[in-house]
């Protein structure tokens, strides 16, 4: 029976409650995990207090709608997300490994494990690292003070957080969906699946989806009104390309998604027949939705990653990029083409073959402009003058990897072929050996790429390296013994299996996720033992790697107004240009005040009602999701009657703090390129150019 | 434009609005052959939806700024696409099934 | 018609607006670009209202349910509202380039605009009453789902609309007709006029196809 006060909520509902009740192997496992939660935030409380940073966590971080910032803020969130992500993972390859006649987790663990582990990397994961890379690097790069929509940013940041908070609360009180990421009916309907899981993954998932489909609004506008005076779009940088391109994506796509998930939430709630079994519902309809969202949402996650390798090959091979319009036009082609694609999720639902068959050839057509990319980038390289720093590691095993993956998925994009690996693991092997390498290796090689820029050090090359090769030699032996497997018979989404022949894949796949979970160790180990040594890898100039663009353009870490004074262009890489030439520092004429948009609470509370509504939904206690969603009404009107008063920097602030930069970059020496991972670095290049033909 | 223009133009549209919004649901009253009727609904609610556009939302194939139209031209892309690709998909599907 | 371009689509302030029409740009191209991914999402109800259409399982179908008097009230509310609208712009245009001009009839179109709005809302609701009373609820069959769902979302955003347009209202009157009602009310008789576009599709496919 439901409460009134406390819906359908009950001390039971609580995972260590439960654990105790009923100890076995996965409850115990699964209330340990859950216990982190609380464990956590008191610990992140103590260190706060501990440490007074109580005011300033609120007035730099909680208010802030800097694009930096936030950006920021997006990259900690996706690390979090990616330690549970990657636990996950771990904890099924080796339940698999040992899994012949029946593996240590229950059916149900296993279930709940591959839908959060799936969930949570696209949606929390991958998708915030994306966003938040794109925050922090695009307003810099087209040489702008911030986006269009500051406080809309701030909203879609804390929207996603929202629903991170909904997935990370399903691991102690209540469960998550068994469902799978796609989180199929009538499976997930109210029939035969009437508890809170599904329902935690709308909620989630919607809710962040909201917050992502604003980021699109908002870059894209940015993008097209705010750019520099003289930054034509074929001036643009190819990251600012392939994040005006994701951003029309993220517009046109999560609107399915978003549609998909009101859908079976009427369905689940309020007993619509959209996707039941009876009364004339069509699962099927599902499927067409989802995946009209669900396709060009992984062009969502690789397209970023593509104008990260544009960015890399350009600066660490000293040239400029190869074949710039044909890149654009490429990136352009892909965007278009990925909304013309999506049956092929389901070539085995039982349509026609001729509407297989034309799914099937547009599939085939997307590898061309992928193609035509990869081929600039190695052009780019070629006779360039390369530096084997991190970023180039993550390159080059993005160049064998994905291509590989991009093949494996060339061969899945035959109908016929894919009614016999349908779901099987040579599927799975296909899509993290596109996101593993594409996604994961671009947004690392961004982050050692830009860290500098946002915090003003660079982080150290031996652990990087390291850890690159952890995460290259980790994903080949966890994934390909995948692709075997599944030509083998042996079936996604499993939790044991009979033939004896698939064990010894198994165990190198096991061994390969233990390599993956080093690798995340190694990350936070390179950042870690980088904050320690901060003075010696500083890079105050701004300028470490000899960059092409304009956010190398300002000191490091980039002030918050981002450029004393807006840089004007007249070419692509006009950073590079301007050093040819000798005016890179030069001194300014004039400096005007410069307002920003003000801090807000605006975001924090949207975000904190929107996470309790979602919470008060999943459990039916009404009168608390009622009440959130009346807050959320209000707040929105209350601040559309507040002032909008920035805060002013005078020019006098802006003309100390920028012509000292200026006037030390003007008189000292700057390095070569062979200095660039010494401690000589201070961020001053001494241009190191090979002449474009 | 001139005020009186601007007006014009919003009063232009109501007027063809208002005729084609009659016409079919005249048609529908009167219980007239079902295949002609469906023919004029589709034809004046796209005809409508042009007044609407060009009338009251002031958009045009010329005079309109390139940033401008290649949004809405693009989202009538997507939505033929999404929309004919659904259609064209179920009705597949319901066929066979 | 004119020559001179437009900075970004729908009706322009106009030069005479100085910086409230330059910073016009990116706020009214920025709500368009929102209203896009909307359209969109009424797409994908249209779209499953469009193969849910012979789902009745043997429940009351279209013409068990819709009242043809009853949709054309509605449509013609909310067609006045459009022009209504537009007129509250025309209003904005020309008189309020200045600050100082009087508000009241900026205030009264828009006020009329509302009034038709919610005259719809009402005739909608009470619809809604009847066809459920006549066995037509939406746990009935799919095809009951999806009519709900897709009108039901329309209506939503009429309600919003409406909501929205009181609080310009209040805002114009308490702080004066500054940028950032200039631009809210040029946002909101786009998403006014987009829902008169959207009804036109919903009259068509829903009602009119379905009473054939």
């Amino acid at each position: 029976m439901t409460d009134t006060l406390t819906g359908n909520l009950t001390w039971d509902s609580i995972m260590i409650v439960k654990a105790i009740k009923d100890p076995n192997f996965n409850t115990i496992i699964t209330a340990n995990a859950a216990a982190m939660i609380p464990v956590g935030t008191v610990l992140i409380f103590a260190i706060l207090t501990w440490t007074k940073y109580w005011k300033k966590l609120f007035s730099e971080w909680i208010t802030t709608t800097d694009h930096k910032k936030l950006g920021i803020m997006y990259v900690i969130f996706a690390m979090i997300m990616l330690f549970r992500g990657v636990v996950e993972g771990t904890l099924m390859r080796i339940n698999q490994a040992g899994a012949l006649d029946g593996g240590m987790l229950s059916s149900d663990h296993f279930n709940q494990l591959f839908t959060t582990h799936g969930t949570t990397m696209i949606f929390f994961v991958a998708m915030p690292l994306i966003i938040g890379l794109m925050n922090f690097v695009v307003p810099l790069q087209i040489g702008a003070r911030d986006v269009a929509y500051p406080v809309l940013n701030q909203i879609s940041f804390w929207l996603t957080a929202a629903g991170g908070s909904l997935i990370t609360i399903s691991l102690l009180i209540g469960e998550f969906s068994t469902g799978g990421w796609s989180n199929y009916p009538p499976y997930t309907g109210k029939v035969i699946n009437p508890g809170v899981g599904p329902d935690y993954w709308l909620l989630a998932v919607g809710l962040s989806g909201i917050g992502s489909t604003l980021t699109g609004v908002n870059f894209s506008l940015t993008i097209y009104k705010l750019r520099a005076k003289g930054m034509r779009f074929m001036r643009m940088p190819l990251f600012v390309w392939t994040s005006l391109c994701t951003s029309i994506l993220l517009i046109f796509a999560m609107p399915p998604l978003t549609a998909s998930i009101i859908m079976l939430g009427l369905d689940r709630y309020l007993g619509f027949h959209f996707f039941t079994n009876d009364l004339g519902g069509n699962m099927m309809s599902y499927a067409n939705l989802f995946w009209m969202f669900g396709h060009p949402e992984v062009y969502i996650l690789i397209l970023p990653a593509f104008g990260v390798m544009s960015e890399i090959s350009a600066t660490y091979a000293a040239k400029s990029l190869y074949g710039y319009k044909s890149i654009v036009a490429a990136t352009m082609c892909i965007a278009v083409l990925s909304f013309t694609v999506w049956l092929h999720h389901f070539f085995t639902m039982g349509q026609s073959a001729t509407i297989n068959a034309a799914f099937g050839i547009a599939t085939l057509l997307i590898a061309i402009p992928t193609g035509v990319k990869i081929y600039d980038w190695l052009a780019t390289l070629f006779r360039g003058r390369i530096r084997f720093t991190t970023p180039i590691i993550y390159l080059s095993g993005f160049f064998i990897l994905f291509t590989i993956g991009g093949l494996s998925g060339i061969v899945l994009a035959n109908p016929t072929i894919d009614f016999q690996v349908h779901n099987s693991l040579f599927l799975v092997a296909h899509f993290h050996n596109v996101i593993i390498p594409g996604t994961l290796f671009g947004m690392l090689a961004g982050i050692h790429y830009w860290f500098p820029k946002s915090f003003g050090f660079r982080l150290l090359e031996s652990y990087g390296r390291v850890t690159a090769m952890l995460w290259i030699i980790g994903f080949c032996l966890t994934f390909f013994p995948l692709y075997p497997l599944g030509l083998m018979g042996m079936t996604r989404r499993t939790v044991d299996y009979m033939d004896p022949a698939y064990q010894p894949y198994m165990f190198v796949a096991g061994a390969g996720a233990l390599c993956l979970s080093a690798a995340f160790v190694g990350l936070l180990l390179t950042i870690w033992r980088s904050i320690v040594h901060r003075k010696e890898l500083a890079v105050p100039l701004g300028d470490p790697w000899d960059g092409r663009t304009l956010e190398w353009w300002t000191p490091s870490p980039a002030p918050e107004w981002n450029y004393a004074v807006l840089p004007e262009v007249d070419a692509i890489d006009a950073f590079t240009l301007a050093k040819e030439r000798g005016t890179a520092y030069a001194p300014v004429d004039k400096y005007t005040d410069i307002t920003l948009p003000p801090s807000r609470y605006y975001g924090f509370i949207v975000g904190l009602l929107a996470a309790t509504m979602g919470f008060a939904i999943v459990w039916y206690i009404w009168w608390l999701a009622i009440a959130s969603l009346t807050g959320i009404v209000i707040t929105v009107i209350v601040y559309g009657y507040l002032p909008q008063c920035g805060h002013v920097i005078p020019a006098s602030e802006l003309a100390e703090a920028d012509e000292s930069w200026r006037r030390r970059a003007r008189a000292e020496r700057g390095i070569s390129r062979d200095e660039e991972t010494a401690v000589s670095n201070q961020g001053l290049a001494c241009p190191d150019l090979i002449p474009t033909p | 434009m001139t005020r009186a223009q601007e007006l014009r133009a919003y009063l232009i549209g109501f007027g063809l609005s208002v005729v084609l919004t009659a016409i079919p649901f005249t048609l529908v009253a009167l219980h007239k052959d079902a295949q002609l009727t469906l023919w004029v609904l589709g034809i004046c609610a796209v005809l409508q939806a042009i007044v609407h556009l060009r009338y009251f939302l002031h958009l045009s194939l010329h005079g309109q700024q390139r940033d401008d139209l290649q949004l809405v031209l693009f989202t009538a892309l997507i939505l033929l696409i999404m929309i004919g690709g659904t259609l064209w998909i179920l009705a597949n599907l319901t066929r066979r099934m | 018609m004119t020559t001179t371009k437009s900075n970004y689509p729908g009706l322009n302030l106009g030069a005479a607006h100085g910086d409230d029409h330059e910073a016009a740009e990116t706020a009214i191209f920025g709500f368009w670009i929102f209203l896009m991914s909307d359209i969109v999402t009424f797409g994908m109800f249209f779209a499953v209202y469009v193969t849910s259409a012979l789902n009745t399982a043997g429940g009351p179908g279209p013409k068990d349910l819709f009242s043809l008097t009853s949709v054309a009230w509605q449509t013609g509310f909310l067609l006045v509202s459009s022009v209504t609208s537009g007129l509250a712009v025309l209003n904005l245009k020309h008189e309020h380039s200045q600050s100082q001009s009087p508000r009241k009839w900026l205030v009264f179109w828009l006020l009329v605009s509302v009034l038709l709005g919610i005259g719809f809302l009402q005739q909608e609701v009470r619809d809604f009453i009847d066809i459920a009373h006549k066995g037509g609820v939406p746990s009935r069959s799919a095809w009951l789902s999806a009519f709900w769902s897709l009108v039901g979302m329309h209506g939503l955003h009429v309600s919003v609309g409406s909501l929205w347009c009181l609080v310009i209202v209040m805002g114009v009157l308490a702080q004066g007709v500054i940028q950032r009602w200039k631009h809210a009310i040029m946002s909101w008789a786009v998403f006014w006029h987009f829902l008169d576009l959207v009804w036109i599709g919903i009259f068509t496919i829903v009602f009119l196809r379905g009473l054939v």
